[in-house]
C-alpha cells in the first residue's frame, strides 16, 4: 500500500474531509444553516466553470463564488419581504442552473459534469489531498479561535453582544470555513451531496453527547465510519463512491436514532 | 427573614449608568421619547410599564445592544455589567450543561473559575444544577442560572428582565430579597424590568415609570401617588398598593407564611396578588 495506490489516497482524502466537516457539521445544525450549505454548494458548480474558463485554481474559483454568494445572503437577509428558505432557494438553483448554461455556452470549457455533481473521490491526486490537509489544518485553527464565540452567540445572541463578542468578524470567519470546506469536499461526494456530509454525522453524534465538543468529536468519528465505510462498499457491489458514502453514513444515524429511541421506551 | 426595607439600609453610591434625553425611533416609529434615567451603585432600580412602553428598548440601549437616534448614554469607565434576559431560546440540538454554559463566558481567570462558579451558583440558588443539561431547566431554574452566570462575571451593574415572570407571589419574595442580598455583598447596582408592582414597590429604591416617555420617577412612595402613575395603572391598583404597603411591617415566614404582626398594627387584610 502506498499513496500510489487509489485506494490509499481515497480513503486519505475522505477521512481528511470527514475530519474537516464533522465540527463545521455541527455549527450548521446548531444554527439550523443546512440549506444555507445547500445554497453554498450548489453555487459551487457556478466557481467550476468560471474557474475554468479564467483559468484560475478551481478551489480558490470554488471559495469565491461561496463568499459571493454569502455575501447576498446576508444582504437580503437583513431587509427583505422573503423569508431566509426563500432567497436561499433562489441563490441555490438560480446559481446552479446558471453554472449549467455556462457550461455549455462558454468556449472552451469542458468538464465531467457527473463527477462534480457526484464527486469523484477515486480520482483523487496528492495534490488534492495535500490541499484537505493544508486547508483542514487552516480551518481548525480559525476555528479554534471563533468556537467560543460561536457558541456564544448560537446559545443567547444578546449575552454574548453584552460579553463583547464581535458578532460580525466571528459569523464572517465561520462563512469563510463553511465555503472553504464546500470548495475541499466537491471532490469527494460532489456538490449535491456535500451538506449530507456536514449534517448527517452531526445529527447522529447527537444522540450520545452531552458537550458541544464531544458532539464534534462524535461526528468526527461517524464522519470516518461514512467515507470509509462507503468507500468499501464501492469496492465491493461497484457502487458510485461519493452517494456510497452517503448511504453508509444515512445507515449509521437510522440505527443511532433506532436504538436512542428504543433506549428511551 | 424580614420583608426587604431598602430605604432604611440604603446608602447611593457614584452613578454607574446615565441616560439623558434619550429619543429612540425604528421604522418611523417613535418608541422612546426624552428618557433620563440612572443607576447608581448599590442601588435597585426598577422600570415599570404597561406593554410597548419601550421597557425592552431602554435595556437595550443601557446594554449597548442599540444606539438611540439622540440622546447621551454614559457608562461608567470599565463599568461591567451582568444581563439576566427575560428568557433563552435554546437550541435542542446543541449539548450544554449548566457548568458548560456558565464556563463559555469570556475574560476569567481559569484558576479560580471552579471556585467562583460554586459560589455563583449556590447564591443564585442554584448550585443543584451544575451537571444538569440546559435545555431540561424550567423557566424558573433557566433565570436562577442565567443570574449564576451574570454573578460570575462580578457586576457591577446587574440588568434583569422582567426576572419574576411566571413567579408565583412567594418566589417573587424569594427573588426580592436574594437580590437584596446581592446588593448588599456586591455594592452592584441593580436594574429591574417588571411588570409586577406589588413587589417592585417593596423592594425598590427608586421606580421609573415608562410609557414611551418618562410618566414619573422616584421613590415608590411618591411614585405610587404621581397622577400620570394613577392615570396608567389605574385608581385601584394605586389604592392596593397603598394598602399593600401600609401591610409591610409584618413578618414573613422562609415560606411566605405570615407571622403574627406585631401589636398596634391593623389586623391583616386580604393579602394582594400579583398582577
Amino acid at each position: 500500500m502506498s499513496l500510489d495506490d487509489f485506494v490509499v489516497r481515497a480513503l486519505l482524502g475522505g477521512i481528511g474531509v470527514a475530519i474537516l466537516c464533522a465540527p463545521l457539521g455541527c455549527l450548521v445544525v446548531w444554527q439550523r444553516m443546512a440549506y444555507f450549505g445547500a445554497a453554498l454548494s450548489h453555487a459551487a458548480l457556478l466557481g467550476v466553470v468560471l474557474g475554468l474558463f479564467f483559468h484560475l485554481n478551481l478551489q480558490l474559483a470554488i471559495l469565491l463564488v461561496s463568499l459571493a454568494v454569502s455575501m447576498l445572503l446576508a444582504l437580503t437577509r437583513k431587509r427583505g419581504l422573503l423569508s431566509s428558505d426563500t432567497v436561499l432557494g433562489i441563490l441555490a438553483h438560480g446559481s446552479l442552473a446558471l453554472g449549467l448554461v455556462l457550461l455549455s455556452i462558454l468556449p472552451g470549457v469542458r468538464l465531467d459534469l457527473l463527477a462534480y455533481l457526484f464527486g469523484d473521490i477515486l480520482a483523487i491526486t496528492r495534490v488534492d489531498i495535500l490541499w484537505i490537509y493544508l486547508g483542514g489544518l487552516g480551518a481548525y485553527l480559525a476555528l479554534a479561535k471563533i468556537w467560543r464565540p460561536l457558541l456564544s452567540l448560537i446559545i443567547q445572541r444578546d449575552l454574548a453582544l453584552v460579553d463583547g463578542v464581535n458578532e460580525r468578524r466571528t459569523r464572517a470567519v465561520f462563512l469563510l470555513l463553511l465555503s472553504l470546506v464546500v470548495a475541499v469536499s466537491m471532490q469527494v461526494v460532489g456538490i449535491l451531496l456535500i451538506v449530507s456530509l456536514l449534517i448527517i454525522p452531526a445529527a447522529s453524534a447527537r444522540y450520545f453527547a452531552r458537550s458541544p465538543e464531544v458532539m464534534a468529536a462524535l461526528a468526527t468519528l461517524f464522519g470516518m465510519l461514512a467515507v470509509s465505510g462507503g468507500l468499501g462498499m464501492s469496492l465491493l457491489l461497484d457502487t458510485p463512491t461519493g452517494p456510497s458514502m452517503v448511504v453508509v453514513g444515512a445507515a449509521l444515524f437510522a440505527l443511532v436514532a433506532a436504538v436512542a429511541s428504543l433506549r428511551r421506551l | 427573614m424580614n420583608e426587604p426595607h431598602p430605604q432604611t439600609n440604603f446608602a447611593r453610591g457614584a452613578v454607574l449608568l446615565s441616560l439623558e434625553k434619550i429619543h429612540f425611533a425604528r421604522a418611523g416609529k417613535i418608541i422612546l421619547q426624552d428618557i433620563n434615567l440612572s443607576v447608581c451603585a448599590g442601588e435597585i432600580v426598577t422600570l415599570i410599564g404597561p406593554n410597548g412602553a419601550g421597557k425592552s428598548s431602554v435595556v437595550k440601549i443601557a446594554l449597548n445592544l442599540c444606539t438611540p437616534n439622540r440622546g447621551l448614554v454614559q457608562r461608567r469607565a470599565g463599568l461591567r455589567i451582568g444581563y439576566v434576559p427575560q428568557k433563552m431560546e435554546l437550541e435542542q440540538t446543541l449539548p450544554l450543561t449548566v457548568q458548560r454554559f456558565l464556563k463559555l463566558t469570556p475574560r476569567h481567570p481559569p484558576a479560580s473559575l471552579e471556585l467562583e462558579l460554586e459560589h455563583a451558583l449556590a447564591q443564585a440558588g442554584a448550585h443543584q444544577l451544575r451537571d444538569a443539561a440546559l435545555h431540561t431547566l424550567s423557566g424558573g431554574e433557566m433565570r436562577r442560572v442565567l443570574l449564576a452566570r451574570a454573578l460570575l462575571h462580578h457586576p457591577d451593574l446587574l440588568i434583569m428582565d422582567e426576572p419574576s415572570a411566571g413567579m408565583d407571589i412567594n418566589g417573587q419574595a424569594e427573588l426580592y430579597r436574594l437580590l437584596q442580598t446581592i446588593r448588599e455583598q456586591r455594592r452592584c447596582g441593580i436594574l429591574l424590568v417588571s411588570h409586577d408592582l406589588y413587589m417592585v414597590m417593596a423592594a425598590t429604591d427608586r421606580v421609573f415609570c415608562l410609557n414611551r416617555h418618562l410618566c414619573c420617577s422616584g421613590p415608590p412612595q411618591d411614585v405610587r401617588q404621581h397622577p400620570e402613575f394613577v392615570a396608567l395603572f389605574g385608581q385601584r391598583t394605586a389604592a392596593e398598593l397603598a394598602i399593600y404597603h401600609h401591610h409591610h411591617d409584618h413578618e414573613h415566614g422562609l415560606h411566605g407564611d405570615i407571622q403574627p404582626s406585631p401589636p398596634g398594627n391593623p389586623p391583616h387584610e386580604a393579602e394582594p396578588r400579583g398582577v
